[in-house]
């Protein structure tokens, strides 16, 4: 495997935002994964939502850690930096960028095993900190760069390639989100743009912790008959929820969308967050509702998708943590050290 | 009467929970502010409440601040371990005992003298409150020392006093406990004893404070503004101290804001991994562990060596192996901290000895990993870290400026044509890098735990793969010029003795001791590991070194072999890794029977 240069040559009738730049501007290099991966339908959703909200390109801070999903930050967003960290261990390194640089959009990108296995723990506790990110899980059920090994979200009684069954209870991220306090949590398909695309925008607006587990079906190792996680098995159980569209203020980027009850949720920036509730009976604010529903329709054998929670004042870590408004890594001496002056005084307290 | 002057051990035995350590650390401060120099130390259980405890001070006129071996004065007030204590007294030394019950026939020793006081009883009459008779015991007790040593009474109701500002009914009782020892000290007793304290000037302009607190102060002062810790014996302290500090002298003056970020996170690995997150975006970051920590860290120290990040692990080494002794103080994380994780991977270490150079290598150590661009690990240890130690004041320069090392800021990537975040340009080893959100367009890079190539794209080429490692080794060299050099005293002998953190506290009274017996060594207090040319040029010049170490394999020597490919016969390990501090008995006696067995020739024999 080598690295390939993407040829910038753009088409001369690409959509200009309002940074003037188009979407070739926000994508990364050529995907090393699998034609077909749902991961890659994921990336270019993350590269059309940045470019649609008109992000500055070089502003984010992309961190992963390791499998197919922690490959993809490479393959969006080319000028802003990224981290492949290490198995499971994403979230600890983004706080650490969260903490040193708060204005830096971060945007974690983690697979199943890394985050509902192997780092199951820091998952967690990233989530109850409430770090100022979006956390994207490409949840494909299965471990693919070792060749197809069951994952912690594969459904029990599903299959895998070659035919033996999952034996062991699925962790449910979603769930757990919900649970431990992410202020934004949304699941999605990854072959379904239309609601993708506005999940992440609203993400990537979200001050706060927001959590989006997006099925992403393995071509190579979960896509067969007996897999909950194939694209034709979610086509087919996916119970549609809630779709998040940002509508911002300036009106060229207005987007009318679907049919159906909507709810209007000022966001912090001055954007507005419209919930198109798909059922009538759902709250978007009602945490511990969105739990039970998602917990129900599972054991139903649907997969909800949809925004499913999102807190309209929700707070993050740094404001809990009472930091500076300016980024830690630009504080300077003068800012920092309380110098020679005060050490006087210092050494005269331990005497 | 012969009088002795500032020149004991005392030893306190007590319960933990007891409250005894306020009682004890006063007595300790007491002769500090006397200018009599001490050194405490605090050998504790892993328990909170109801086992034994002991307090140790050194009273050394001469300045002698590593533990002597014997035990001239105890304080025995832990029934359960009265039959250690008491056989652990020296010969000609003092028992101090609560006589309420008095003490078993089988107990008594003729050669240790007894001092009964009837504190329980004496308790009784004074105050109704069990738990105050339980707790005005040990402020007794020290009365009652006052009197028996003759410390300057003042002194101590002075840090009574101080101690109680602002809870005043507290201050009344303790004075009254103060001189009811006192006077039955004064009144029944022989006191004072020929064992005496005296005013001295041989304190200076010191000051007493434990190394995890200059450690955090250190930070504070570095520049550190990311701090992620798990809690773990000895480490603990490190990052409440930094936090303590840094909320009186980090916070923003208009908006009452914290100008840094503390968080106690699920675990070490967390905790170092929100540290190469940190400081890989750019802040200072450290975070405070001990060795299980340190097994737990070695993936991300992996990661953040090879991929070039910056990084400071305080390491306050505890008896190790596995949970070991949790409370007792050793050297014996240095190889495992200088090779942590697998693959071919090594990091500097910095060996303090000091409070002083704890927070002098606070900075130092910041500034080392964003020069270096790796981790630096910095070698405490509980002995340092968690007792009050004697220590040069803190000085900070206010002309120096932090060291940030090489980061291209938004002009420079301007004004440069290629930008490579793995290209040697300097020849040193040590590449450019840029920080996260820098420029529009240029500058960006991936940073990864595989193989890349120069412009750090992937790559599994076997000549970038190695370019690669050959260029770290490079930075390897690079950084042996710039640690923090050893301390050499270099006369010209044939041998010398080596040591580093901790073990420097015992060994002028070590060297003293061998001097008496014709035993003359150069001496190297290493600061550092790699070893720079200084130590490589002392380990070839001597025929002979004693390599003085708290661990059981020999560490420090496995380094010098390793590194250095010193021959190992000419390394003579002197080792203790029992869990309390190396003494200088200790040194004196392995050393000595080491010219003795092997006949090498002593001062008076070679001036004869």
């Amino acid at each position: 495997m080598t690295f390939v240069a993407k040829p910038k040559v753009h088409h001369p009738n690409l959509p200009l935002n309002e940074l003037g730049l188009t979407r070739r501007d926000y994508e990364g290099s050529v995907s090393t994964l699998c034609a077909g991966c749902g991961h890659d339908s994921v990336s270019a959703a993350i590269v059309q939502a940045c470019a649609e909200l008109s992000l500055p390109p070089h502003r984010f801070a992309k961190v992963s850690g390791i499998g197919c999903s922690s490959k993809t930050p490479s393959y969006f967003l080319n000028k802003s930096h990224g981290f492949n960290s290490v198995h499971g261990r994403m979230p600890s390194v983004m706080t650490g960028a969260n903490l040193a640089n708060r204005e830096l959009l971060g945007i974690g990108v983690s697979g199943d095993g890394d985050s509902a296995s192997i780092g199951l723990g820091q998952f967690a506790h990233i989530v109850r900190r409430r770090i100022n990110m979006l956390y994207l899980v490409d949840n494909n059920g299965t471990y693919g760069l070792t060749k197809g090994q069951f994952s912690a979200t594969n459904d029990k009684g599903s299959t895998s390639k070659k035919g033996a069954p999952n034996l062991y209870e699925p962790i449910d991220l979603v769930s757990m989100a919900l649970q431990i306090g992410a202020t934004f949590v949304a699941r999605s398909f990854s072959g379904d743009k239309t609601q993708l695309v506005p999940l992440i925008k609203a993400a990537l607006k979200h001050k706060g912790m927001a959590f989006i587990d997006v099925i992403s079906p393995c071509v190579a190792f979960n896509n067969h008959n007996g897999s909950t996680k194939s694209y034709e098995f979610v086509r087919e159980h996916t119970q549609e929820l809630v779709n998040a569209d940002l509508i911002m203020t300036h009106p060229e980027v207005t987007v009318d969308y679907a049919e159906g009850s909507r709810e209007d949720v000022s966001m912090p920036d001055g954007s507005t967050l419209r919930l198109h509730k798909l059922d009538a009976d759902y709250d978007a604010h009602d945490r511990v509702g969105a739990l039970n529903y998602v917990q129900r329709s599972q054991e139903q054998g649907e997969v909800v998708t949809g925004l499913l929670y999102v807190d309209p004042d929700p707070v993050e870590c740094h404001d809990i943590m009472d930091t500076v408004d300016q980024p830690l890594n630009e504080l300077n001496e003068a800012q920092l050290c309380p110098g020679s002056a005060a050490l006087a005084d210092i050494n005269a307290s331990y005497r | 009467m012969q009088v002795k002057y500032n020149d004991f051990v005392i030893r306190f035995a007590n319960v933990n929970g007891s409250g005894s350590a306020s009682a004890n650390g006063m007595f300790a401060k007491a002769l500090f502010r006397m200018g009599i120099p001490v050194a405490t130390r605090n050998i504790f259980p892993s328990n909170i409440q109801g086992l034994p405890t002991w307090f140790e001070v050194r009273v050394s006129e001469q300045g002698y601040l590593g533990r002597r071996e014997g035990v001239d004065i105890m304080v025995a007030m832990n029934a359960e371990t009265l039959v250690e204590d008491v056989a652990s007294v020296s010969p000609g030394g003092y028992l101090l005992y609560d006589n309420s019950k008095p003490l078993a026939k089988t107990l008594r020793r003729d050669d240790v003298n007894e001092i009964g006081i009837p504190i329980a009883t004496m308790m009784l009459p004074e105050f109704a409150d069990p738990k105050q008779r339980s707790l005005f015991k040990n402020i007794t007790y020290l009365g009652a020392l006052a009197g028996l040593l003759n410390i300057e009474f003042d002194v101590i109701t002075g840090m009574v006093a101080t101690q109680y500002k602002g809870k005043d009914a507290l201050i009344a009782p303790n004075i009254h406990a103060l001189e009811l020892g006192r006077n039955y000290a004064l009144q029944y007793l022989q006191a004072p004893l020929p064992l005496q304290v005296r005013r001295s000037d041989a304190v200076g302009d010191r000051i007493m404070m434990d190394g995890n607190d200059a450690a955090g102060l250190g930070a504070v002062y570095g520049g550190a503004t990311v701090c992620a810790w798990y809690p773990i014996t000895p480490s603990t302290s490190v990052a409440e101290s930094f936090e303590n500090h840094a909320n009186r002298l980090r916070v923003d003056e208009t908006s009452g804001k914290k100008k840094f970020a503390i968080i106690q996170v699920e675990d070490e690995l967390a905790a170092i991994g929100v540290v190469i997150g940190a400081a890989w975006n750019g802040a200072r970051a450290f975070t405070a562990t001990s060795g299980p920590g340190i097994s737990l860290m070695s993936e991300f120290l992996g990661l953040a060596y090879f991929a070039e990040i910056p990084a400071v692990v305080w390491d306050i080494q505890r008896s190790g192996p596995s949970t070991g002794m949790p409370t007792r103080t050793q050297q014996g994380d240095l190889i495992g901290a200088a090779y942590a994780s697998h693959g071919d991977t090594k990091h500097p270490l910095l060996f303090p000895a000091t409070p002083k150079e704890c927070f002098d290598f606070a900075t130092a150590a910041l500034d080392l990993a964003d020069r270096a661009q790796t981790p630096i690990l910095v070698m405490s240890d509980l002995e340092l870290g968690m007792n009050d130690n004697l220590s040069e004041p803190l000085q900070w320069d206010d002309a120096v400026r932090y060291d940030r090392g090489k980061v291209l800021d938004s002009e420079a990537l301007e004004n440069s044509e290629v930008f490579g975040r793995y290209l040697d340009v300097d020849g040193d080893g040590i590449g450019y890098r840029t920080l996260p959100g820098t420029h529009p367009d240029k500058g960006a890079f991936f940073t990864r735990g595989t193989s890349r190539d120069e412009f750090a794209a992937y790559t599994e080429s076997p000549e970038a793969y190695e370019r690669n490692m050959q260029r770290l080794e490079l930075k390897w060299q690079t950084i042996r010029g710039l640690v923090p050099a050893a301390e050499i005293d270099d006369q010209k002998r044939r041998v010398g003795v080596l040591f580093f953190g901790t073990t420097a506290l015992p060994m002028p009274e070590a060297l003293d001791l061998l001097h008496a017996d014709g035993i003359a060594l150069d001496s190297c207090r290493v600061r550092a590991f790699p070893f720079g040319a200084e130590v490589e040029a002392f380990v070839q010049e001597h025929d002979l070194i004693f390599v003085v170490e708290q661990n059981r394999d020999a560490q420090m020597r496995t380094l010098l072999i390793n590194e250095l490919q010193t021959a190992p016969a000419k390394l003579v390990p002197v080792l203790y890794y029992a869990g309390l501090s190396i003494s200088a008995d200790t040194i004196h006696q392995q050393i000595n029977e080491y010219f003795t067995a092997n006949k090498l020739s002593r001062i008076s024999e070679v001036q004869s």
